[in-house]
């Protein structure tokens, strides 16, 4: 079953202008958000994006643009208690925080 | 041409035919059970890995994934060998932690090759990512720590494709040489990715989410619920001293009940239960447990009213809150969207919480 979250609200932004079609968003994006034709990235589906901020880190033309951060509520919520940045500086979670 | 000798937990140029300088390029523990030789290349004496998982490394994954000794399960970032690798052998970028390296080398039996370990402070690939300790500046600083331009010939590194949010592939080629491959999400796909000569099919490439990955996170989010849970116990012990109906068998159950339902029952049907966010998907599953729970218990009658609207209006909640922090464990939630969720689920939280434990105190306390 697939995952679905929040509609919307994803940042993730890509500039077809700047776009030279090398395709390493799609490779690196964990969702599929991306897809490549006629030399062109395409956003697929940017509900799925979870702004990991892979496809940017990667872009060798800067074509893409996205507010990346961890999509952790404790995170967030130290975030405000100690009103710094959330990172994922937790003890929590395998995965992540 | 590079000459390499394997030789077993001896120090490498005993004999008089030095091949390599005998200076070891990645520390390590001689205790280890998981180092089954050394290797030698030009630059110093490599560590041989098993792909066999020991005792050890089972207990210590159990360990990790039941919230002990969680902080410092890490190796030594450097440069390991699988097998016999040699000059033309592909090179894996990792992790140093520990499950992340386990995790990695029993999928490699069979193949020579070298895994390059960064320091990623004992934190797994996609989080380090995150926080870009395994980024860019590590990468390229590891590469030449170790001399691997000197160790191998070609120039192409292997990466895990989750290492992409802190890794620039372009600026590490600017910086090394290095060409950067994304190999696949998961290190068991890493044989037919290396036998395929890098392909890598589109259902490697994408991350997901199954109910095992999700049960093995629960443990975790478990402990530390319980822990927390200690001080409302305390807390309930002290009001239970001066209480006209103390706390008992059955606040205890109700409250645990909660809490299994936010760390542990969310998380497994995360994708069956309706709506999106997660604070959403507690609060109806704690609402199913409450209101079960108080019908069982025969609390809808006048005289447990107080007590029933009090537990309907925390408990919920509580299962809630929790739930919601199972976003930094999901895969698939985007920072944008969890602001959105807490913007509107915390204060909602927070009042709930605050009128049913006001209601719960005044039956408690005057009964």
């Amino acid at each position: 079953m697939k995952h679905r979250y929040l509609k919307n609200v994803a940042t993730l932004s890509l500039s077809a202008e700047k776009c030279i079609g090398c395709g390493r968003c799609a490779e690196v994006c964990p969702h599929g958000v991306f897809t490549v034709n006629e030399k062109k990235a395409r956003i697929e589906d940017k509900d799925h994006c979870m702004e990991c901020g892979a496809c940017a880190k990667n872009c060798p033309v800067s074509a893409i643009a996205v507010d990346a951060g961890v999509g952790c509520a404790a995170a967030v919520i130290m975030g405000w208690l100690t009103g710094s940045e959330p990172s994922c500086d937790c003890s929590g979670g395998g995965k992540c925080c | 041409m590079i000459e390499m000798k394997m030789i077993n937990n001896k120090s490498c140029c005993c004999s008089n035919d030095s091949c390599c300088s005998t200076e070891s390029i990645t520390p390590y523990d001689k205790n280890d059970e998981w180092v089954i030789g050394e290797i030698c290349t030009p630059n110093g004496i490599v560590p041989v890995v098993s792909t066999n998982l020991h005792f050890k490394d089972t207990l210590g994954a159990w360990k990790v994934r039941w919230g002990t000794s969680r902080i410092n399960y890490k190796i030594s970032p450097g440069l390991y060998a699988i097998g016999k690798p040699d000059h033309i052998s592909p090179v894996l970028v990792s992790a140093n932690y520990k499950l992340t390296f386990d995790t990695l080398r029993k999928e490699l039996s069979g193949l020579d090759c070298w895994i390059l370990i960064l320091d990623t402070k004992g934190i797994n690939v996609w989080c380090a990512a995150g926080k870009g300790t395994f980024g860019t500046d590590e990468l390229v600083n590891r590469i030449s720590k170790v001399g691997l331009s000197g160790i191998v010939s070609h120039r192409k590194l292997v990466l895990p494709q989750l290492g992409a949010p802190g890794v620039s592939a372009y600026e590490v080629t600017k910086q090394t040489g290095f060409s950067v491959i994304y190999g696949p999400v998961r290190a068991k796909d890493i044989k037919d990715f290396l036998d395929s000569g890098f392909k890598v099919t589109e259902e490697m490439r994408t991350v997901k989410f199954t109910m095992w990955d999700r049960l093995v996170l629960t443990p975790v989010e478990l402990v530390a619920a319980a822990k927390s849970s200690l001080m409302v116990f305390g807390v309930l012990f002290l009001i239970n001293l001066f209480a006209a109906r103390p706390f008992g068998l059955a606040d205890f159950i109700a409250y645990t009940g909660a809490v299994v339902t936010g760390t542990v029952i969310t998380p497994l049907l995360l994708p069956l239960i309706p709506g999106r966010a997660f604070a959403w998907k507690g609060w109806l599953l704690g609402l199913l447990w409450t209101l079960g729970f108080i019908w069982l218990s025969g609390w809808f009658v006048p005289g447990f009213l107080l007590l029933a609207i009090g537990y309907l209006l925390v408990l919920p909640s509580l299962s809630a809150f929790l739930a919601m922090n199972f976003t930094g464990s999901s895969t698939y939630t985007s920072f944008s969207g969890v602001i959105k969720e807490m913007k509107i689920a915390v204060p909602l939280i927070a009042l709930s919480s605050v009128a049913g434990i006001v209601l719960l105190l005044i039956k408690s306390l005057s009964a």
